[in-house]
């Protein structure tokens, strides 16, 4: 914080204590009186006789025709403050509407805050205070003009709008800024309580905003906010004034009295970037008009000061509403970054609520502070607790939903708060509706002792999923497991949980065969004898009962628990045994008032009772006595004292009808609702929205639980797996001495206290985060850069056919791991990231040397071309372990300088192929003694896969199998792994498999996702994932046809595509030069240049050819591609882009 | 939006309340209580910001005097901390050096210049000469 914020704040608290100056008061005033008796009284009882007396004497006083105006005004001030304390003084609103009238200056403006305050909008005595305001607006007093003003812009009858309109516009004119500004203000109030009244006024809306004086502009803007958020669409043209406007008030253009310690006008910035986040939400062009003020405003809210912070936030809520722009969300990813890992407590809320808003655009930015939220989830503090709650929530995936659902229910557990364990039992609910996931059944069903949320559980339960044999599963797991417990010790239950039970038993206890139901009724009957159940519970307990009840036994039970209480002071229960006791004996009824297995089917319930009509009118004909209502007619009748003091609301028919229906949704429905008096819309569990199982895969089957263990199985096992001991790594690699180093190197997250915390932590993350951002990169990009910047890449090749070269530059600045960014300097963590070795802990050893070591390279028949080809090819090509988020983040497994080479054995290729040209081997993943590497082989018709798979232990591997899959390659096995599925790697050596990999359609970058499962010695079944990324490139070859055979293609092709790219202009020939480059580089076959005009051709693998047309123009290459196939020339497009911006920037002297 | 702005006392007493949003006037004082508990017992080194049912509460801790703003979800809070700061400030200008007692016998002041800075649960003002300018108008009227 700022020195200067720091003084006020340390000075200011001396200012507001109790005895600063005593002098200052009028101490024998009646409102002096009054506040110090309240402040003298002890108790809640003193006070309400306290103030009552001072009702009554304000109550005469007021109504006394000789009290002033000022005498006046000091009653209603009292007034006030006993409607503050929560009395009601109603008796002196219409004097407050008479101060208003017929006081001055002081006194009339605490006669329109009286009103202000007690009187809201529909307060019919509201239309006395128009003609005064009608007078005030008229007057030549500015004073009053602007109380009339204010007051109407706090409350005004919405009717009588059109009495004042006119006279408020006027005010727009009016040569003071203060009436304008509060004139604006009046009609933004319009605005909000009658939009049609001021639809006529949009134009002066305009002239507000375009008015000289920054008070009204800003008043304004209130009500473009609030007509923007309504139709942004109308408002685009608006944008420019907008950004105008905020690029002036950050550029410091207004007066020096709007600023805030030394920051111009703060609020009306934010104010201003919320207007501009509306208008830019899925709107490139616009958005585009702002990335520039966005920026201005990053850089300019540099200032360390609590404000400037707020602002940023802002700013970085509007970055990523708006339609992105990779460098602003990089400064504003950095932004959040900076929020997150402060220090100060209310900064790292704001940035876990700023990532919690993010996340769902990318994840990869979670993946980044992993370790903070890890942390937060431990803090202290329980509302960022909350937060980081809420953001694993918005990251949940099918990997990680289990850890955090196991989070959501350890917080819930602790509260106490019910709106919390409301909302947070909702998101439980949700994620278990949309991973339906034993883990979290068994939680809910088998620990929910711990006052879990029972309602989600019950609409789980009666919702049930897409197979009925599934749903009895779970249901007869639910009525197993109630029913011991209830036979345990159900006093020790909490009320919530015991509601679910009886509801449970009551719904699905029929269910468990040779259950008897005289049983499950004796066990709930021993809820009614529990000293600590509530009401509540008991209803539940006889509502469930009553539904059970059959057969003779049951009713003997029914009818000995109706003597024992029919003498419950509780009208409810009474109610319910009434209840139970009649429909047992009558076994029909019952069976047409609560049928059994309809679910949540709602009932229809006529309640006019309109079906009965005719029996009525039958019955009245044949002479019956006319209807009566119940309580009339028992007292009538008299026959049951009990029953003489129900309230109607409770008589038979209608609680019948109505707690059958209640009782079928679940039993919180009725609780939940009454608790939150309906002022939640969202969290209502109720109703479908959130129930949807479509889609839900099938996971309970006859055996029970399915599949799908195994996932979180593997997920633990990753853990272990990707955070190996740095101690054993290190012994292993036999070079102790190299501890320090590896100490040093580490860019971990602060201090660490013990590395064992630090590892529990570690799993933790790598089990909450796995999975997050798309499937393969999740290693190298852990910074949050590659991915996130070549998939926002791909969204515009498809958007528009081109792409900006900014966005792609720093794509390749951020996937490449050693060319220089072009664009942006990473900082000092995300180098050594880059720096180091990719994946996971031990590198073969030719990754471990420099990528671009000549030896590296087999010697080829076409050089120039292929090194090119290839080199640049580690760039794209880096594997990563995939679902494990850890590996790249884990420090001591990156930086490891642990050479395995002494113990691998290094792999080598098969003699047939020794001669091509090829990639470098690269690691894809590995462990103990596994390691998997792997290169691409290129030949004239085909490119090859060739995985390494060597083992470095003493046994053998047993049952290896590797499979691989991709979505944009076909991939067929070569050569190597003879048997059909299974096989065995013997310690020591190196098995060879190879792929021969066939583009089914083009795109910029293909992956490839693998698995590899094997057995250690007598070890449990393994199995880990790794990806592998090759480009549009590795599958080009050249079309050499001549320039006849070039015009028949051309013409045959369609899907144009046209773009202009950078000529490199050193050369004497540029166009030449040019093209030369991209035949080098991409393989191209160039078919001929005639003047400043050349054209180009090449061909995907055995397939489609993709023309290029290429022109000079205006110091451009000007370039035309067609193919048949419409994604090839985007793609093809994009890697031009690339070569010549690599070219440029000097990457190129690295390939030389 | 802005939803409510309560100024208590560490005893808990209301010293000042605006509502921007109808609230019964029989569940006010509950509900204050209520919140008032939430901020109060926290720690210094705590967020300023706390949960209260399906809105948010910002506080700022002044001597004797807690400012209690209730908003909701789509509010910045850290520019409503800073808008508390900024209405104490104006307080502390116009009362020269304002203390808990001022706000106790001065309400209707305060009222006043709290009405300029927000209305309809928005920041409508945040200039200090501005702000002050209609009631010291009304002073000087009142002097003549």
């Amino acid at each position: 914080m700022s020195d200067v914020v720091e003084k006020t704040l340390t000075a200011l608290p001396s200012l507001l204590s109790l005895d600063s100056q005593p002098g200052k008061l009028s101490s024998t005033s009646k409102l002096g009186n009054l506040i110090r008796g309240i402040t003298e009284l002890t108790s809640k009882h003193d006070e309400e006789k306290l103030i009552q007396r001072e009702l009554v004497s304000i109550k005469e006083q007021v109504s006394s025709p000789n009290t002033s105006m000022r005498q006046m005004k000091e009653l209603m001030v009292r007034a006030i403050y006993c409607e503050m304390l929560g009395y009601e003084a109603s008796f002196s609103y219409i004097h407050a509407i008479k101060l208003a009238q017929q006081g001055t200056a002081l006194d009339k403006r605490v006669g329109y805050l009286a009103v202000s305050l007690f009187l809201n909008e529909s307060h019919e005595l509201l239309l006395l205070l128009v003609n005064t305001v009608l007078k005030d607006l008229q007057s030549t007093n500015l004073i009053e003009v602007c109380m009339a003003l204010t007051v109407v812009s706090q409350v005004f009858p919405k009717d009588m709008i059109p009495a004042i309109l006119p006279l408020v516009e006027e005010k727009l004119n009016h040569p003071k800024e203060i009436i304008r500004r509060k004139a604006v203000l009046a009609l933004y109030k319009f605005y909000l309580i009658a939009p049609n009244q001021v639809q006529h006024i949009h134009n002066k809306f305009r002239k507000a905003l375009c008015d000289k004086d920054p008070g009204v502009m800003s008043a304004s803007l209130h009500i473009y906010l609030e007509m923007v958020m309504e139709k942004p669409e109308s408002y685009k043209d608006l944008t420019v004034s907008f950004v105008t406007i905020l690029k002036q008030v950050v550029g410091g253009k207004l007066p020096i009295d709007f600023n805030y310690h030394s920051v111009p006008a703060p609020w009306l910035q934010i104010q201003l970037l919320r207007i501009l986040s509306v208008l830019g939400k899925n709107d490139r062009s616009t958005s585009e008009i702002m990335y520039e003020v966005l920026d201005e405003s990053l850089r300019r809210a540099e200032m360390n000061h609590n404000i400037t912070y707020a602002i940023l936030f802002e700013c970085v809520k509007t970055i990523y509403t708006i339609h992105p722009k990779a460098e602003l969300l990089e400064k504003a990813a950095k932004c959040i970054g900076n929020f997150v890992l402060s220090p100060k407590i209310n900064l790292k809320y704001l940035g876990l609520k700023a990532l919690t808003y993010v996340v769902q655009q990318d994840a990869n930015l979670a993946l980044q502070h992993q370790m903070t939220i890890i942390e937060c989830l431990d803090h202290p503090d329980l509302i960022i607790k909350r937060e980081t709650l809420e953001l694993l929530f918005r990251i949940t995936n099918g990997q990680n939903v289990k850890v955090i659902v196991e989070k959501l229910l350890e917080f819930l557990r602790h509260s106490k708060d019910d709106y919390v364990t409301i909302d947070l039992g909702g998101k439980v609910a949700e994620l278990a509706e949309k991973y339906p996931f034993q883990a979290i059944f068994s939680n809910l069903l088998l620990k929910p002792a711990n006052c879990f949320p029972s309602f989600c559980l019950c609409d789980c339960l009666a919702t049930g999923f897409e197979s009925t044999e599934d749903d009895r599963q779970l249901r007869l797991l639910a009525v197993d497991s109630y029913l011991s417990l209830l036979q345990d010790r159900p006093a020790k239950l909490p009320q919530r949980f015991l509601q679910v039970i009886s509801w449970v038993l009551g719904e699905y206890s029929c269910l468990k065969e040779g259950l008897e139901p005289a049983t499950v009724l004796r066990l709930l009957a021993q809820l009614l004898d529990l000293r600590h159940s509530s009401s509540e519970t008991k209803s539940w307990a006889l509502t469930a009962m009553t539904k059970l009840c059959e057969g003779p036994a049951c009713v003997s039970v029914a009818q000995e628990l109706a003597d024992r209480h029919c003498g419950s002071l509780d009208t409810v229960v009474r109610q319910r045994l009434h209840e139970l006791q009649h429909l047992a004996s009558h076994a029909e009824l019952r069976v047409r008032a609560l049928p059994r297995n309809v679910g949540l089917a709602p009932l229809e319930v006529d309640s006019s009772l309109s079906f009965l009509d005719g029996f009525v009118s039958e019955a009245l004909a044949a002479g019956a006595a006319p209807y009566k209502p119940p309580h009339q007619r028992r007292e009538e009748l008299a026959q049951e004292k009990a029953l003489s003091v129900e309230p109607y609301g409770l008589s038979l028919p209608l609680s019948l009808s109505s707690c059958s229906i209640a009782e079928r949704l679940s039993p919180t429905v009725l609780s939940m609702s009454s608790s939150l008096s309906g002022n939640s819309n969202e969290l209502s569990p109720k109703g479908g929205s959130a129930l949807k199982l479509e889609g839900v895969r099938r996971v309970w089957g006859k055996e029970g639980y399915l599949a799908k263990t195994e996932v979180a199985v593997k997920v633990e096992e990753m853990a272990q797996m990707e955070v190996p001991c740095p101690l054993s790594a290190l012994q292993e690699g036999g070079s102790a001495s190299q501890a320090p180093i590896v100490a040093l190197t580490t860019p971990g997250p602060g201090p660490t206290p013990t590395p064992e915390a630090d590892r529990e932590k570690q799993r933790l993350a790598s089990s909450l985060f796995v999975g997050l951002g798309s499937q393969s990169s999740t290693g190298p990009c852990l910074m949050g850069k590659a991915e996130p910047a070549r998939h926002r890449f791909r969204r515009k090749v498809k958007g528009q056919g081109s792409s900006s070269g900014a966005s792609e530059r720093s794509c390749d600045s951020a996937s490449s791991c050693h060319s220089p960014a072009p664009i942006s300097a990473p900082s000092a963590v995300e180098n050594l990231l880059c720096s180091s070795p990719l994946g996971s802990g031990s590198t073969p050893s030719l990754a471990d040397s420099a990528p671009h070591l000549p030896h590296d390279r087999p010697a080829t028949n076409s050089p120039r071309r292929a090194q090119e080809d290839l080199t640049e090819d580690t760039n794209t090509g880096a594997p990563v372990v995939e679902a494990n988020g850890m590996a790249a983040v884990d420090p001591d497994t990156r930086s490891h300088p642990y050479d395995p080479e002494h113990f691998r054995p290094s792999p080598h290729l098969p003699d047939e192929l020794s001669g091509l040209p090829r990639s470098e081997i690269t690691p894809l993943c590995s462990d103990a003694s596994l390691a998997l590497s792997a290169c691409r082989v290129q030949t004239d018709h085909s490119s090859l896969l060739i995985v390494f798979v060597s083992n470095s232990s003493d046994s053998a591997t047993r049952r290896f199998a590797l499979q691989m899959t991709s979505g944009d390659l076909e991939v067929s096995r070569v050569s190597g792994g003879t048997g059909p599925e299974e096989e065995q790697v013997e310690g020591h050596s190196v098995a060879v498999y190879q792929y021969s990999l066939v583009p089914t359609r083009p795109s910029v970058h293909m992956e490839l996702a693998g698995l590899a499962s094997y057995q250690q010695r007598d070890g449990e079944p393994q199995s880990t994932r790794f990806s592998y990324t090759l480009s549009l490139p590795n599958f080009i070859r050249p079309l050499t046809v001549s320039t006849e055979e070039y015009g028949r293609l051309w013409l045959a092709s369609s899907n144009d595509t046209k773009q202009n790219l950078t000529l490199l202009g050193e050369s004497p020939d540029p166009l030449r030069a040019t093209l030369d480059l991209l035949r080098d580089k991409l393989q191209l076959h160039i078919v001929d240049i005639i003047a400043s005009e050349g054209i180009v051709a090449c061909q995907l693998l055995q397939g489609q050819p993709c023309l290029m047309h290429c022109r000079i123009s205006a110091g451009c290459l000007a370039v035309w591609l067609r193919s048949p196939l419409p994604e090839l020339p985007d793609c093809l497009l994009y890697h031009c882009q690339r070569a010549l911006a690599e070219h440029l920037h000097g990457v190129a002297s690295d390939y030389a | 939006m802005i939803k409510f702005v309560l100024m208590v006392n560490r005893q808990g007493q209301t010293r000042l309340s605006r509502y921007y949003q109808p609230v019964e006037l029989r569940r006010r004082a509950a509900m204050e209580a209520d919140v008032v508990r939430g901020c109060l017992y926290r720690k210094k080194e705590e967020c300023s910001f706390v949960e209260y049912k399906d809105f948010k509460l910002v506080y700022r801790h002044y001597a004797s005097l807690y400012v209690v703003v209730g908003i909701t979800e789509s509010e910045n809070e850290l520019s409503v901390y800073e808008l508390v700061h900024n209405f104490v400030e104006i307080l502390d200008k116009y009362f020269s050096r304002v203390s808990e007692l001022d706000i106790m016998f001065n309400m209707d002041k305060v009222h006043i210049i709290l009405d300029e800075m927000i209305q309809n649960g928005h920041v409508v003002e945040t200039n200090h000469t501005r702000i002050l300018a209609p009631l010291t108008a009304l002073d000087t009227l009142a002097h003549s």
